[in-house]
């Protein structure tokens, strides 16, 4: 054998490891110390505006050339929140959407309208309005299309998100290509002052976004609907026929995907003042359905590792100059090669089966 | 609603919406091809379709050394050598396409089949050190020495590391797909003559009137884009309805476990399935350049939107479907722009697909995912 | 007591991070001034250019980007004493990128002054914390009017916006006699502002066009219109390349109007992309022709080998006014700002003085014509 493969092989024996190392620890911990450990961990998020002043560690996590807080505020907690939202979609759910832009528009879109160009309602106000609207989208959307075949789903949904684009590039009271400004900024609680120039009340309110979100989908998996998304995405004419209702579960998908994607939507244009319809490219749709498969479709966690990835990596990177995104096309080929089913693969089903003594079992 | 400019005007936009709906049509069928085959959205052949303007671009710059322009005109040709040019132009674009569409066969989804081959390995190694090395060098040439010299181990080390017989989920297949799509499109970007700039292809045909037909200036480039799509698209089908290939590539389409244990060798299958939808490409980016005469790095992009959107809207898997799904698209977009204005046509057209989706959920002739209809 | 890796994991991280804050902070530079000319002596200064350098707008911003680099080198080559940095900011002209970079400009002290930015699209995004931040600002290529009504202190625009550029255009084609014209444009937020403008001022003589997508090939809608409605000039707002597919499609198509554009199409890449069909197309465009400073030609020529392109004069004029500052001894941003309220010298473009909301004195509308495949420069038609 090879020494590359060699040495390859054993790294990669290491870290499955150090990963079950780390799985029967975990598993050994008791629940308060499980406890303790999240928070931990939950606070070291909290404070990652700082983590660039760490000697040695922060200057490998350090964005050259960009803010990183602003680079954590704009573009990673955006990515993330998108993430989460299209894994309920495409990673529970099974269903192919190319056009998941759309969602985050509409929910941009909504705050801008109803603070800036035709109202001037404050943005806590506009947040649910929007997130309600996106909802009535992803309805709106299902309710035609998701008795179509999963690739012609693809398309469907590719081209309801340029219409999106494009409705509100040509559409004057939308704004048209100038786009609109003034959108509002979150109000300022106490020493929280979301002006314009401190990115870090942002990161923070992204930051408990996501948390309340991923809790949400946790309850959700774990309930009737969830189990209900997994046995379509299994095998949808099985799940048919054992008397699930497909098309509601797909539609409620749909909505809840809809819904986390104009809450990141709600989330970036509070925070920019300004959106145009340059912001919500096609590009845009495909990069988030990267995210979520790179990191591992289905898996919360994944889609939190990808989304993180693909808004993070190229700001890191941003030495390459120019040839940060054939870097990027280089590297998905290749993940996808070696590790297809994502960084962090789900697991199959959500309960395992136990097989009885002297039956074959499941690996 | 525009004045009627949609009903005085509409055989000059039939016309050209028929030439414009060809190249989609040509596009789409490589679309329908690996489709119907694969059940796999070759996402990366709009840059297959750029790789073959790129050849058109060489074969009339750089190997028949024809110029922009001719003493302040353009560089007309005429007669036998005229004929001579387009068609080693055609043939340089499909040659082109094709190694590009079997190339990327081999490198992104071959071994997500679980097959992965020697070519596709050596490709990712040497992809994998020209990364690594950019990582610490900034310059193209270093970075390819020392891409060739790490290609030889870390292809060993791959082609170990592929997963054999073990089918990978649909969506790597799409991811890959757009990696793949994204790589090609940037290198052509970055390593390039004409980097992120708009090029031109000269023009060597003059583009007469040939004749009008009820009011409609039909030109001559008009007249050889519809005709010479129509002629490519009759040789596909001839090909894959009489000849072996043919035949083993319906096979496959209908079943390729089945078409494997009667002794089909289905990789073969699925290159030339791969090759055909290239070289289909390749004639429609030779076309393209005949009556655009211009290209770029992304030009891909949007067509290839387009003309997946023309092959589902006739029926993915469908040659057929490619065809008409191509043709309405072209004229749907040019009376759209007449009654609505240029910045709705492409709202409308993906809401005629949305109807006719909706109607007639196959598309307008249906699938016919290996049920040997062409 | 055994304690989980992942809680001192955790700790550790935390610990770090609050330790970064306590630390956490960064100092000015001092700065020492002196007379003004060859005497200027400071430390650290850097002027930065903000837009695309790569990417699809990347050429625009390169030639800015020259434009600077020749001001600064000369600067630094007369001043011994006073050696000025470039940042370079590359955006790629995105709205979405810019507000991090942004950030880190004005996190870094050392910045005292901006060309840029280079896009109205991005100026709207980063331009409210440029405000807040007090850091000064020149643009030489957002045209779009509406920046200078923003209330922006920092603003100041190195050209006429298209608020000036519309108006001018609508002389030309009046002047010519232009009784029926058509307008298109690209559907930008530039191209299709400054298209409304000429449009609203052609009043009767206007016939709506589509708009167009410059991403595409085909036009061969709007040239069946512009057939059918039988004009005798087209006006198109948006950039080159399109520009350039335009014109031949129009010719190809037997249109023979007039055609004329705005400053986004004058750039060489027009006359390639059109061929024959750009002879004789009129562009219109706020910034000066190549050769009405031979000394700034000259030098250019020599720097980098190559002619100056769209904007790279302006970007020069507005790297000389903060370089000026910084030889009179103003040094940081807030004293530039106040320079530059009264900053008053002819550039290399124009008069270089601008008013409370930023916008520049001079406002030539110059016409450039394309005759046998070059871009031949009329002197300033409009003032």
């Amino acid at each position: 054998m090879n020494p590359v493969v060699r040495s390859l092989r054993q790294v990669g024996a290491s870290l499955a490891g150090a990963k079950a190392g780390l799985a029967s620890r975990w598993n050994a911990m008791g629940p308060t110390q499980r406890l303790s450990a999240y928070v931990l961990g939950v606070l070291a998020l909290y404070l990652a505006p700082w983590w660039t002043e760490i000697p040695l560690l922060g200057s490998i996590v350090d964005t050259p050339g960009t803010q990183f807080t602003t680079v954590l505020s704009d573009r990673v907690i955006i990515f993330v929140l998108v993430a989460l939202g299209l894994n309920v979609v495409v990673g529970l759910a099974g269903l192919l959407d190319l056009g998941y832009v759309g969602f985050y528009a509409v929910g941009a879109y909504t705050t801008a309208i109803l603070t800036s160009s035709h109202a001037s309602l404050p943005w806590l106000l506009a947040l649910p309005v929007s997130i309600a609207v996106s909802m009535v989208f992803g309805v709106i959307l299902g309710a035609p299309t998701l008795r179509l075949r999963g690739d012609y789903l693809a398309i469907v949904t590719l081209g309801f998100g340029e219409i999106i684009r494009l409705s509100a590039k040509n559409a004057e009271w939308l704004g048209g290509s100038r786009g609109i400004n003034d959108i509002k900024h979150p109000p300022s609680i106490g020493p929280l002052k979301f002006g314009v120039v401190d990115p870090k009340p942002y990161y923070w309110l992204g930051l408990t976004m996501v948390f309340a979100v991923m809790f949400l989908l946790h309850r959700l998996e774990n309930s009737r609907v969830g189990r209900a998304w997994v046995a379509i995405r299994e095998d949808e004419d099985a799940a048919e026929l054992m008397g699930v209702d497909t098309f509601r579960f797909k539609l409620w998908a749909f909505a809840i995907g809809a819904a986390v994607g104009g809450l990141a939507g709600v989330q970036y244009a509070g925070k920019v003042g300004f959106i145009n319809p340059d912001n919500f490219p096609l590009l845009l749709s495909i990069l988030f359905l990267a995210a979520v498969v790179l990191g591992g479709s289905g898996n919360m966690h994944g889609a939190i590792l990808g989304g993180i990835l693909v808004s993070y990596l190229p700001e890191r990177l941003r030495n390459f100059q120019d040839k940060r995104v054939f870097v990027f096309g280089v590297a998905l080929v290749l993940v996808m090669v070696f590790r297809p089913e994502g960084l962090l693969p789900k697991k199959v089903g959500t309960r395992k089966a136990v097989a009885a003594p002297g039956e074959g079992g499941a690996q | 609603m525009r004045d009627w400019l949609l009903y005085r005007t509409f055989w000059d936009l039939t016309i050209t919406g028929l030439a414009l709906g060809s190249i989609y049509s040509l596009v789409a069928l490589g679309y329908t091809l690996v489709y119907g085959v694969l059940r796999l959205i070759n996402f990366a052949h709009s840059e297959i379709f750029m790789v073959g303007t790129f050849g058109a671009l060489m074969a009339s710059q750089e190997f028949l050394g024809i110029p922009m322009l001719e003493d302040g005109g353009y560089p007309y040709r005429t007669g036998f050598m005229l004929i001579v040019f387009l068609v080693f132009i055609l043939l340089c674009a499909m040659v082109f396409s094709g190694l590009g569409a079997v190339a990327l066969e081999r490198v992104a989804y071959k071994s997500l089949r679980g097959n992965g081959d020697l070519f596709g390995a050596v490709v990712l190694a040497f992809l994998t050190g020209f990364v690594v090395s950019m990582v610490f060098v900034d310059d193209t040439l270093a970075n390819v020495i020392v891409a060739a010299i790490l290609t030889a181990p870390i292809t060993m080390g791959y082609m170990s590391l592929f997963r054999r017989g073990k089918q990978s989920p649909r969506l790597a297949f799409l991811i890959s797909a757009i990696g793949a799509s994204t790589a090609i499109a940037e290198a052509m970007a970055i390593w390039g003559p004409e980097k992120r700039e708009q090029y031109q292809t000269p023009r060597i045909l003059e583009k007469d009137v040939l004749f009008s037909f009820l009011g409609a200036d039909v030109r001559v480039d008009n007249v050889i884009v519809i005709v010479g799509a129509l002629l490519m698209m009759v040789a596909l089908t001839l090909f894959v309805n009489k000849s072996r290939l043919g035949r083993g590539v319906r096979a496959v389409a209908q079943d390729a476990e089945t078409a494997r244990i009667l002794g089909v060798n289905v990789d073969m299958i699925i290159l030339v399935t791969f090759a055909l939808g290239g070289v289909m490409a390749g004639g429609a980016a030779m076309l393209f350049t005949l009556v655009y005469e211009q290209s770029r790095f992304n030009i891909g992009f949007i067509l290839g939107v387009k003309s997946f959107t023309a092959a589902v809207l006739g029926g993915i898997g469908n040659l057929k479907g490619a065809l008409l799904g191509g043709l309405v698209l072209g004229l749907v977009e040019n009376y759209a722009s007449a009654v609505f204005g240029g910045q709705w046509k492409d709202v409308v057209a993906f809401v005629v697909l949305l109807v006719v989706l909706m109607f007639r959920p196959t598309g307008l002739l249906g699938e016919s995912l290996g049920r040997a209809r062409v | 007591m055994k304690k989980s890796r992942v809680l001192r994991a955790s700790a550790l991280l935390i610990g770090l991070s609050l330790v970064g804050v306590a630390c956490g902070g960064d100092d000015t530079s001092s700065d020492t001034t002196a007379a003004a000319g060859g005497d200027v002596t400071c430390d650290g200064l850097k002027i930065a250019f903000f837009g695309a350098l790569t990417g699809d707008a990347g050429n625009l911003g390169q030639n800015i980007k020259k434009g600077v680099d020749l001001a600064v080198a000369e600067f630094n080559e007369a001043n011994p004493g006073c050696q000025v940095g470039i940042e370079a900011y590359d955006s790629q002209g995105d709205p979405a990128q810019a507000p991090a970079l942004a950030d880190k400009a004005v996190a870094d002290a050392s910045v005292v002054g901006i060309v840029g930015p280079a896009f109205s699209g991005e100026s709207k995004a980063v331009n409210g914390k440029f405000d807040e931040a007090g850091l000064p600002i020149v643009t030489p290529s957002a045209t779009n009017p509406d920046l200078a009504n923003q209330g922006w202190k920092i603003f100041h625009r190195a050209l006429a916006g298209d608020d000036k550029q519309g108006p001018g255009i609508v002389q030309k084609i009046t002047a010519d006699g232009k009784a029926k014209v058509g307008v298109i444009d690209d559907n930008s937020e530039y191209g299709k502002g400054l298209a409304d403008i000429v449009q609203a001022g052609l009043g009767a003589a206007a016939v709506e066009m589509n708009s167009l997508d410059p991403e595409g090939s085909d036009y061969s809608a709007i040239v069946t219109a512009a057939k059918d409605a039988g004009v005798d000039g087209i006006f198109f707002g948006g950039y080159y390349a399109a520009a350039g597919k335009l014109a031949k499609q129009l010719k190809d198509g037997g249109v023979d109007a007039q055609l004329y554009f705005a400053d986004g199409v004058l750039d060489v890449g027009f006359i390639e992309a059109a061929g024959p069909a750009a002879e004789g197309s009129i562009i219109m465009c706020p910034c000066a022709p190549k050769d009405s400073n031979a000394d700034f030609l000259a030098a250019f020529k020599a720097k980098f080998n190559e002619d100056p392109a769209t904007y790279a004069a302006e970007a020069y004029d507005a790297a000389t006014a903060f370089l000026d500052a910084i030889a009179a001894g103003k040094q940081d941003r807030a004293s530039i700002l106040e320079f530059l309220k009264t900053y008053d010298k002819a550039g290399v473009t124009k008069q270089i003085k601008w008013d409370e909301k930023g916008e520049v004195a001079g406002n030539a509308i110059y016409a450039y014509t394309i005759e046998s495949g070059a871009i031949v420069g009329k002197p300033g038609l409009i003032g």
